[in-house]
């Protein structure tokens, strides 16, 4: 697997989330400055968390008309891997490249805690080392976590099998408690229609190591190498 | 010429923010607040002279980037 990780001022994961996926390749990620319009080469593509342009205007929208999302778009309408994370999902929306926005929590609160999400679909490049409908635990730093499509658009994610995670008790059940920004149908990654774009919110890239209390995120890692397994 | 951009968040779609606004007006005494809704104003400079080609452009700028139609709508003033 082949990793680039897109680095925007302002973000902040990019670290984190070139040890998650150093750790599955072997290799560090290569780290693509905003500007950069060259992706030749690269299976995956992430856009990690953090404040891209201070969160400017809305958050993503500014990082969505970066030189480099051009680029991200033409690697997704190739057939290339996407993966957003947090500020990267809303980049993700913003530019277009997954349906829906990503609203201001319900509560108005930042939340920094850990959540639970369940597992959608297995049968995906980012989700096969997990089961269906399995549970794990991710944390979550956001301040625009709150999903929001129409219904229309809800309806066709749920009907075409697009939604990759959602927020869920530990114990698998879909309930308001847990579903702490206020999410559309509890909704907190979803995938493009190919399969190959994700955009989620929590970060799984943060529990891969049982040093820093779990490793409840790596599957998403190890799913992913495996499946672009050069 | 001066394009004033306003951007709001569209109906159905909930906006905490004003609801806090709404909470802390009530909270402050003003009993008779009903639904408060919080946008933005986005104020731009532009060369053109002509207002129809000024609101064109204005239009433009506020589809591909000041507002998220997904989310929300917009008017524009040319002043």
């Amino acid at each position: 697997m082949r990793a680039g990780i897109t680095v925007f001022p302002g973000i902040n994961r990019e670290r984190d989330m070139a040890i998650a996926l150093e750790r599955v390749a072997g290799a560090p990620p290569r780290m693509l400055w905003h500007r950069e319009t060259d992706l030749s080469g690269l299976d995956l593509i992430v856009i990690p968390g953090g404040f891209s342009f201070g969160d400017y205007l809305r958050a993503g929208a500014m990082a969505a008309h970066s030189p480099i999302m051009g680029a991200i778009r033409a690697h997704a309408e190739r057939g290339g891997y996407v993966l957003g994370a947090c500020n990267g999902f809303q980049i993700l929306t913003e530019a277009g490249l997954l349906p829906g926005a990503l609203l201001r929590n319900a509560s108005l609160r930042f939340l920094a805690m850990d959540c639970h999400l369940r597992v959608e679909r297995a049968d995906t490049a980012f989700t096969g080392h997990y089961q269906r409908g399995a549970v794990f635990r991710a944390p979550l730093a956001h301040g625009e976590g709150n999903y929001f499509a129409d219904d229309a658009t809800l309806d066709r994610l749920e009907g075409e099998g697009l939604v990759a995670f959602r927020y869920a008790t530990a114990d698998g059940r879909i309930a308001p408690e847990a579903n702490r920004n206020g999410s559309a149908r509890a909704i907190a990654g979803i995938f493009s229609p190919n399969l190959r774009v994700l955009g989620l919110m929590p970060h799984a890239e943060d529990l891969v190591d049982p040093v820093v209390g779990g490793t409840d995120g790596l599957p998403l890692f190890q799913g992913l190498a495996a499946a672009l397994a050069a | 010429m001066k394009a004033i951009v306003t951007v709001m968040p569209k109906p159905g779609v909930l906006d905490p923010q004003g609801k806090a606004i709404g909470r802390a007006l009530a909270h402050l005494g003003f009993t008779d607040v009903g639904e408060v809704r919080a946008g933005k104003v986005i104020e731009v400079e532009l060369a053109s002279s002509d207002p129809d080609a000024a609101r064109r452009t204005a239009e433009a700028m506020a589809e591909k980037l000041l507002a998220n139609t997904v989310i929300e709508r917009f008017s524009v003033e040319i002043a």
